[in-house]
């Protein structure tokens, strides 16, 4: 499958990184993408205002499982409000595939999906 | 019989490649291809006739308005309408269904009421019931699709069961869009009817595909889009027997559905103009009916004998790719020109892709029909659907296609 996204998709989806679910998440939001369905799950573990761990599960195509297995990586060890404002451009460039437009939601679906858990910790914490 | 390739040379885009290779457009359920004789149309109208229609006195504006009345003729023909009275032009299937919905029901119907509705359902012809139902106390009810997506076993008495001494509306898409089931609508209307509810037809993956006569269906009301009709984006039609168009109001008010007006009150046309405020696109409109023109030369038992042929081919073609389920009856006759499917362990976004890798344009996702995906208990599938210029060895490209995909993830 890499000749259609890329080795780095093809790998991450082959063998996706923090797959499954935290044990004891102190943040979690499912996100949806409307346009076809597809579902990810992100659960973030904090260590003094960190994010200690972070883990996805879900329903999804290629691209949204790799950029999922990627972000859970990159964003260890960030703070939220870094971690809130993740840029889109420093994951698509981790997939390192240009990506046609259509398909540009499938790899922020992740990104929607920890902002809604980091704006749920947040909303409780209020 | 399938149709003579010659035909494709009337559509122009088909000539085009993608990604080096050539097109293979099978996606015509989202939207069909348009043959040169509707761009000539739309084109020569702007070109030579354009003015506001039924507004001006002027040369051009009669002539604008003539091509208004002969369109509204031309749709009231081709869906064998008593008059062409009962033609409203929309612009699309989603904004007839609104309006049966909006205008028709939401007035009519009490707290206890029924609509029937079936799994089948485009949202389209979903969302608008739900609304009605959550303002006026009516109940949906729902005719279940049966396995795979295929029709329930006697579905017209399936369908008489749901109905009640309350059932006012039988709303029902014709053909599935997601996984091309055929609905019997003949049966349907007969039944509906010995129970005096009035019927909705959605024909937006019907009109184009097969001969419809509204009279011999004997429905209250049918909706179809332009666009899937070889015509243009836009606009769309709801047929409303007189009686029943007589009981809707227009969801917009404004210039051109007005007898006279006063500063605290307005009285409005009677007829279809009553629901079409507003400039009418009247260039889209020729375009349709250049669209019809092409469609009813072509004829449409034929396309529909040419779709049946398409689909059969596919689905004994597909059958024989391993790890592939095909969604919808196992048999043509009970189908659309359109399949869907699913490869085990692809994605339809990832399936989608690669068959776009080969040129070959097809539709991935829930399209638009949550409901009967939930139901079949996938997320999504990939849709394959066919028009009249659709050729055997684009079957063949895609099955193929197919197989080296299944190589490729094993």
């Amino acid at each position: 499958m890499s000749a259609l996204y890329g080795e780095i998709i093809a790998a991450h989806f082959r063998a996706p990184r923090n797959f499954g679910p935290l044990p004891s998440p102190d943040a979690s939001h499912e996100e949806l993408n409307p346009l076809c369905g597809d579902r990810i799950r992100i659960e973030l573990r904090l260590e003094r205002g960190r994010i200690a761990e972070a883990r996805f599960g879900g329903d999804a195509c290629m691209v949204a499982t790799a950029a999922a297995s990627l972000l859970t990586g990159l964003v260890i060890g960030q703070d939220l409000e870094t971690a809130a404002a993740f840029p889109p451009d420093v994951l698509l460039a981790a997939l390192q595939a240009p990506l046609r437009p259509s398909r540009v939601s499938c790899a922020t679906l992740p990104i929607a999906a920890m902002q809604g858990a980091i704006a749920r910790l947040r909303g409780a914490a209020r | 019989m399938t149709l003579s390739r010659a035909l494709r040379d009337d559509f122009p885009i088909l000539g085009r490649a993608v990604n080096g290779v050539p097109l293979v457009y099978l996606d015509s359920a989202a939207t069909a291809q348009k043959p040169r004789a509707v761009l000539d149309a739309v084109r020569s109208f702007y070109e030579e006739h354009n003015a506001n229609a039924g507004r001006g006195l002027h040369r051009l504006a009669e002539e604008s308005t003539e091509a208004l009345a002969a369109a509204r003729e031309t749709v009231r023909r081709f869906l064998g309408a008593a008059g062409s009275d009962e033609i409203v032009f929309t612009r699309g299937t989603t904004e007839s269904l609104n309006l049966v919905a909006e205008g028709w029901a939401k007035a009519r119907l009490k707290a206890g009421d029924e609509i029937v509705l079936t799994e089948y359902e485009h949202h389209s012809n979903l969302l608008p019931w739900q609304r009605v139902a959550r303002e006026t106390g009516a109940v949906l009810r729902f005719l279940p699709a049966g396995a795979l997506g295929a029709l329930p076993p006697s579905p017209a008495s399936a369908l008489s069961n749901l109905l009640g001494p309350r059932t006012r509306l039988v709303a029902f898409a014709h053909v599935s869009n997601a996984v091309g089931t055929l609905l019997p609508a003949q049966e349907f209307c007969q039944a509906a009817r010995a129970r005096g509810a009035a019927v909705l037809i959605d024909a937006a993956q019907s009109a184009a595909h097969l001969p419809l006569d509204v009279r011999a269906l004997g429905c209250d009301f049918l909706a179809f889009s332009a666009h899937k009709l070889l015509g243009p984006t836009g606009v769309g039609v709801l047929y409303a027997r007189r009686e029943r168009q007589a009981e809707m109001q227009p969801l917009l008010l404004g210039g051109g559905m007005v007898r006279e007006v006063f500063l605290d009150r307005a009285t409005l046309l009677d007829g279809p103009a009553r629901f079409e405020a507003g400039t009418q696109p009247v260039a889209e409109l020729t375009g349709l009916s250049a669209a019809i023109r092409y469609l009813e030369a072509v004829g449409l038992a034929a396309v529909r004998e040419h779709e049946r042929e398409l689909t059969g081919r596919a689905l004994s073609l597909l059958r024989e790719v391993p790890d592939l389920s095909v969604y919808g009856p196992p048999d043509a006759a009970a189908r659309g020109g359109l399949l869907a499917f699913n490869l085990r362990g692809v994605h339809p976004h990832d399936l989608a892709a690669l068959l776009d890798q080969r040129g070959i344009a097809v539709r991935a996702g829930h399209h638009c029909a949550q409901p009967l995906h939930r139901k079949l208990g996938i997320a999504g599938s990939v849709r394959a659907s066919f028009h009249l210029y659709t050729q055997p060895e684009e079957i063949d490209a895609l099955a193929q296609a197919l197989h080296d995909a299944h190589a490729l993830v094993r």
